[in-house]
């Protein structure tokens, strides 16, 4: 029998996506989509255990006023849940090793980076090696980017895609590794999962606008080597129906938005008993 | 002793900031450097070991890819000069908040027993520049001295070993709070002398009433029961210049002025209020009988309106004009994240869904010698820009649309209208959401920010122009994140029925908001010191009066309060019980056992006897503008695109995130390219629903250098006109009106009061008269009436301007169009009637000229014809619309052929117009109630019926040959131009 497939949403302290989030769950098709304050989980009243299907939506915990989800991370490494004794991080390290999944957008993703979950090489998870930081036009921008989607690599959420078409919004997304091995090393385990693009989705890029902020090799979104925690800077959930396109009064789009499609295939690899 | 921890970027990666001020530095002061190195600086009052300051620099304080740090000892290794800015004492600092709260969970402390964290930045600039030079970086770009210290440091003579010295902006407050009695039984002189060194901006006869009052035996009596006497509190004197006061009580809007017409009529209008404003929501909803929408209007925070059954929407627009002139930064954020605690306050409490900016600037590029205490109009608008950017994105509220005004009058204060929208489910565990109910025994809670001196004076202050003496204290730092966290809260507590009511604090603090919901009750009794402070130091009156943000004041009915306070713990938000409401008929403020205000509710609100003011009209006139027809309209045709009120402000709208809550439909950039100018918002608050809500705004202060009656009617029509074009349907548009204007009061140095007042009596006609004809209720507003700016001689009023703002309802979003043209073939139609109005037009302006021709607003023409478009687009035959206004048809043809990277031919000849035998008259007038559309040839027929009976001809078709061409009235080619050099026109001016 398929598995009821439970996704939780983290909220709290700044992030502000959580609604879109959780709505492009429940359009994915996961049975039941919580919300979940973080004083929830920090209160021991709800924990990960109990998820298949892990969001971490974007918006700006602690204002980013330590640099984008710094404060964010060194919350979840040390923050204590009540009558457990247990670090929150050791839910998600738990999280991890049984092998679910993890989503992280924008905010999200800044969290994942600088928690260290991702990339995660050698399977580390709290090992930090890469970084999002200002952008080169040292500003926020909301715009629509083109990803060209890798399809070698192993992420669990790019399934079966080949370019998408997202708006960033965010002032520290650009993207860099610690050094030059990292940089081999996540390119050979097939890391690199979104690249700015053209239109066309074929060649990255680092021309401005195209690449928005100056990302190194242009990389939009990684995923660990298991493809099961996936990171971007773009909005999947900013784009789960054809009004949300900037162009749709001028161009015949599909009904379902190109967003959805990552959130179905987290949905359909859990209800597929992956884990 | 301090320690201080400096973080910086290693060798080889790139430090945007700095890039961005080194570019700043040389594009807007013009002064030469070669680069800008960045340095955060956290200094940690003390108490912290050696080990555990390179725990907390090294994570979570500094990123190990690309920063490193150093403690106590400087990063810094060379430069020319060195300029270090921090924040003087008592200014929000939310990252040192936020790194203190990280370190202490990092070192297993709890917050309150971890030393203070300060921030600031050090900019180590590389560049053959001297210490003069380095001064006026300091003080004319990176710091603010009103908020902010610096400290410069000459690299040639800087000892690396000394580093620099720990600087620590403790508050230092007074050590006994205490209260004071003052006399007020003294001479005129000493009265208004009080008035004035406090800041009350009270008058004499004010300060009269309050005199009388405390001498009234049987308030003698009662007071003394209290431990009071005869002379006021210095508490109850704030607390009434601040509920007094032109910008909580309206006392303008409320007077009773004898208006003189200019034709030797005289009238007597008893509240432009209750006249024209309140006047109009009246019978619009007298009109609509049992079908009425309108829920809550002129009663709460902001007004309230059904957006179907199961759920309302809320809508607010305010200013924060006088704070954005001192700091915009500081001003603008406060003025974000206060008018979105005004939805979220009101009834029950909404979720907030949108914000809309308005802002009105002197133009950037002024270049003549700035008056004492004004800063230049780049500063304030990059200021002001990144406040609401901090703001908006920050709180995860989209920003929907909004618009820039620039006018060199705007130079002594910029006008900085936020707006917020908000959505309530109509009915929470089975009881109605608009309303708010507060019963004696009520517990009063303050939830949110702590108090501390900021934003003391806000209210009184911008009651009054800006001045000498305008206090410093009155700006203050907005902190999204604390009241993100607040409002997270209160949505689950109001789910919940864990209160009863609530309100925001903002202008005059706590003695405004328990003031104001104490009526509900019949009074209060609240004890100040029970109060979290910022720090110590407060006397009763500051904390009574201080505007720090982020707060909220609550009715919780005493069986919930332990519910209710132990979620707040849980969700890390302070929450304190303060008092009660009751129904004693008082307003009791105590100190501990002190009783330090004791007013009667009565007094404090109804107190005050109206004001009469005189109103007399002069029309003015103008000189008419002769200059000959250009040759070269394409040239001038690119020169209006350029005008700073007509090009692109996509630099700004791109810095804005209006796209998060994930229901942006009509977004502020439309087109083949996303950077056409969009004339309404279009979002759905609710995502498994297709019903979407509409956000328009109108503004055009220059009509009113003719006559403010248009400039109003103008104003209405434009918000109308925006939201019609994208399709919002006739029935269900609410407006907000937000006047901000020059003192209309008499005075010596204000000697033609009589004259701005009339032109506000006028402006309040013109929206009885039009929005009455378009069913357009006004459910809140709000009036800014000191736009002035006086130093020494030197007086600088801003032009009288009405923002008007609409919020309408659409059933399918499917349905709406956007401004840009879609497909070669498709026939292009102007919609509405052209006359020579030119009055006041870009055009003149460009020209240097006002003119009289102002454009009238035809409202029964324009009303068939909104329902005549609406109709059209419903039935999907309208594949573009775009609205006419500022800059004309010309402007508006251009923007919706490059916006969809396609030609147009047009013929002018087909144009309707009346009395125009001039091209240019015909390309730029600025008619109101006009629309550019497109229609694909399959649809004419069935459009050209709809429009029947309305004024509406086809002038062209859309082609594939980028081009833009256009024949005059004669039958020749008059302009040809490429549509990509327009948009570069269009695009460029405020492309930084």
């Amino acid at each position: 029998m398929p598995k009821r497939v439970k996704a939780i949403v983290i909220t709290g302290n700044g992030t502000n996506c959580e609604m879109e989030m959780a709505h492009a769950c429940r359009l994915a098709g996961a049975e039941e989509v919580d919300i979940v304050h973080i004083s929830v989980l920090l209160y021991g009243e709800k924990s990960l255990d109990d998820y298949h299907f892990l969001n971490l939506p974007g918006g700006f915990l602690d204002g980013d006023d330590l640099g984008s989800a710094k404060a964010g991370a060194n919350r979840i490494l040390h923050a204590a849940v009540v009558g457990t004794g247990e670090k929150l991080y050791d839910q998600f390290a738990r999280f991890i090793k049984d092998g679910k999944l993890i989503l992280g957008v924008c905010n999200g993703f800044q969290l994942l980076v600088k928690l260290g979950m991702l990339p995660g090489l050698d399977g580390k998870h709290n090992d930090q090696t890469t970084t999002l930081t200002f952008n080169d036009s040292g500003r926020f921008e909301d715009r629509w980017v083109y990803l060209r989607v890798n399809g070698d690599s192993p992420c669990v959420f790019t399934k079966g895609m080949k370019g998408i078409y997202l708006p960033v919004r965010h002032g520290e997304g650009k993207f860099i590794m610690k050094d030059e091995e990292t940089r081999k090393r996540l390119r050979a385990a097939g890391g690199i999962v979104l690249q700015y693009s053209g239109p066309d989705y074929r060649e990255p890029t680092l021309d401005y606008p195209a690449n928005p902020n100056g990302s190194v090799d242009a990389i939009a979104g990684i995923c660990n080597a298991t493809g099961r925690i996936f990171g971007l800077m773009p909005h999947p959930e900013a784009y789960l129906h054809y009004t949300n396109h900037p162009r749709w009064t001028r161009e015949k789009l599909p009904e379902e938005g190109m967003g959805l499609a990552i959130f179905r295939n987290a949905v359909d690899f859990i209800r597929n008993g992956n884990f | 002793m301090a320690d201080r921890i400096e973080i910086g970027f290693k060798k080889g990666i790139r430090d945007a900031l700095g890039g961005k001020i080194r570019r700043r530095i040389v594009e807007h002061l013009g002064i030469q450097v070669d680069g800008v190195k960045t340095i955060e600086v956290y200094t940690i009052a003390d108490g912290l070991s050696a080990e555990e300051l390179r725990q907390a620099a090294s994570a979570p304080l500094s990123d190990p890819i690309i920063q490193e740090f150093a403690v106590n000892t400087p990063l810094a290794v060379s430069f020319d000069w060195l300029i270090e800015v921090g924040f003087r004492p008592g200014v929000t600092d939310n990252v040192g908040k936020t790194a203190r709260e990280a370190i202490a969970l990092l070192l297993k402390r709890r917050t309150a027993d971890m030393p203070p964290v300060y921030t600031s930045r050090q900019y180590l600039i590389e560049g053959k520049i001297g210490r003069n030079e380095a001064e006026t970086i300091a003080t004319s770009l990176l710091a603010n001295e009103l908020i902010e210290h610096y400290k410069i440091i000459d690299g040639k003579i800087w000892d690396r070993r000394k580093g620099i010295a720990p600087y620590v902006p403790r508050v230092a407050g007074t050590d006994r709070p205490h209260t004071e009695e003052i006399d007020l039984d003294v001479d005129d002189g000493t009265l208004i002398g009080i008035s004035n060194e406090r800041v009350l901006a009270l008058t004499l006869a004010e300060m009269k009433i309050i005199r009388d009052y405390l001498k009234k035996r049987d308030v003698l009596t009662a007071r003394k029961k209290e431990g009071l006497g005869g002379k006021a509190t210095d508490a109850e004197l704030e607390c009434l210049a601040q509920t007094w006061s032109e910008h909580c009580k309206h006392k303008i809007f409320s007077s009773l002025i004898n208006y003189d017409d200019g034709e030797g009529n005289t009238r007597q209008i008893d509240s432009l209020f209750d006249s024209y404003v309140r006047r109009t929501t009246t019978e619009i909803r007298a009109r609509l009988g049992k079908d009425d929408w309108c829920l809550s209007v002129f009663s709460d925070n902001a007004g309230i309106i059904k957006f179907n059954d199961e759920h309302n929407l809320v809508f607010k627009v305010e200013t924060h004009n006088s704070p954005s002139a001192l700091d915009p930064y500081g001003g603008a954020l406060t003025g974000i994240v206060g008018v979105n605690r005004d939805p979220f306050g009101t009834g029950r409490g909404a979720k907030l869904i949108f914000n809309t900016d308005i802002f009105c600037f002197a133009p950037p590029t002024y270049a003549k010698p700035l008056p004492p205490r004004i800063l230049h109009p780049r500063r304030i608008y990059e200021g002001v820009r990144e406040g609401v950017e901090h703001g908006g994105n920050k709180s995860g509220i989209p920003t929907v649309n909004g618009c820039i005004v620039f006018d060199e009058r705007y130079l002594g204060k910029p006008l900085v209208y936020c707006g917020t929208g908000g959505i309530m489910p109509a009915r929470i565990n089975g009881e109605p959401t608009h309303t708010k109910a507060i019963l004696p025994g009520d517990l009063i809670v303050m939830t949110g920010g702590r108090i501390g001196k900021d934003g003391i004076h806000g209210a009184t202050f911008s009651s009054e122009e800006l001045h000498e003496g305008s206090p410093v204290t009155a700006v203050q730092i907005g902190d999204p994140i604390t009241q993100k966290k607040m409002t997270d809260f209160l949505l689950m507590a109001r789910d919940r029925g864990l209160y009863r009511g609530l309100t925001d604090n903002g202008a005059g603090g706590l003695s405004s908001s328990v003031g104001e919901t104490a009526r509900l009750a019949g009074g209060c009794e609240i004890d100040l010191k029970k109060a979290p402070l910022k720090y110590p130091g407060l006397n009763p009156w500051e904390i009574l009066i201080s505007e720090s943000q982020e707060r909220m004041t609550l009715a919780v009915d005493p069986a919930k309060a332990d519910a209710f306070l132990a979620l707040a713990e849980k969700m890390d938000v302070e929450a304190t019980v303060l008092g009660r409401y009751t129904d004693s008929g008082m307003f009791h403020i105590r100190y501990g056992k002190e009783t330090v205000v004791y007013l009667s509710m009565e007094f404090l609100h109804g107190g005050l006897p109206q004001m009469q003011l005189p109103a007399r009209w002069t029309p003015p006139r103008y000189a008419e503008p002769d200059f000959p027809e250009p040759e070269n309209l394409g040239q001038a045709l690119r020169d209006m695109l350029s005008r700073f009120n007509i090009c692109s402000k996509e630099s700004v709208v791109r810095q804005y995130d209006h796209e998060v809550q994930g229901g942006s439909v009509i977004k502020p950039l439309s087109g083949v390219a996303n950077d056409g100018p969009s004339d309404a918002a279009v979002i759905r608050p609710l995502l498994d629903s297709f019903a979407g809500v509409v956000v328009a705004n109108g503004i055009c202060p220059r009509y009113g250098d003719i006559d403010a009656y248009h400039m109003a009617a103008c104003a209405i029509d434009e918000a109308v006109r925006n939201a019609v074009a994208v399709g919002c349907p006739l029935d269900r548009i609410a407006g907000l009106d937000n006047f901000c204007w020059c003192d209309p009061v008499q005075s010596e140095k204000n000697p033609d009061g009589p004259h701005k007042l009339a032109q506000l009596v006028r402006a309040n006609m013109a929206l009885y008269d039009v929005a009455t004809a378009y069913g357009v209720p006004c459910i809140s507003g709000k009036d800014s009436m000191k736009n002035d700016y006086q130093i020494g001689g030197t007086r600088i009023s801003i032009p009288p301007t009405l923002l008007f703002s609409v919020l309408g309802r659409m059933d399918d979003v499917r349905k709406a169009v956007t401004m840009d043209a879609k497909k070669a073939g498709d026939l292009v139609y102007v919609l509405g009637m052209t006359y020579p109005e030119l009055g006041a037009s870009e055009w003149y302006a460009l020209h240097g000229a006002v003119g009289n021709a102002v454009p009238k607003v035809n409202v029964n023409a324009a009303w068939t014809l909104y329902g005549a478009l609406h109709r059209a687009i419903q039935a999907g035959c309208v594949a573009s619309c775009h609205d006419c206004s500022d800059g004309g048809l010309g402007v508006a043809l251009a923007e919706t052929a490059f916006s969809g990277g396609l030609g147009m031919a047009i013929d002018l000849k087909q144009i309707p117009g009346t009395g125009i035998d001039r091209d240019d008259t015909l390309l730029f007038s600025e008619s109101q109630s006009r629309f550019v559309a497109t229609v694909a040839p399959e649809h004419r027929e069935q459009f050209e019926k709809i429009m029947d009976g309305c004024v509406a001809a086809q002038v062209g078709t859309v082609h594939a040959e980028e081009l833009l061409m256009i024949s005059g009235l004669r039958g020749t080619r008059i302009l040809n131009e490429d549509i990509h050099t327009l948009k570069a026109a269009w695009q460029k001016p405020l492309n930084f």
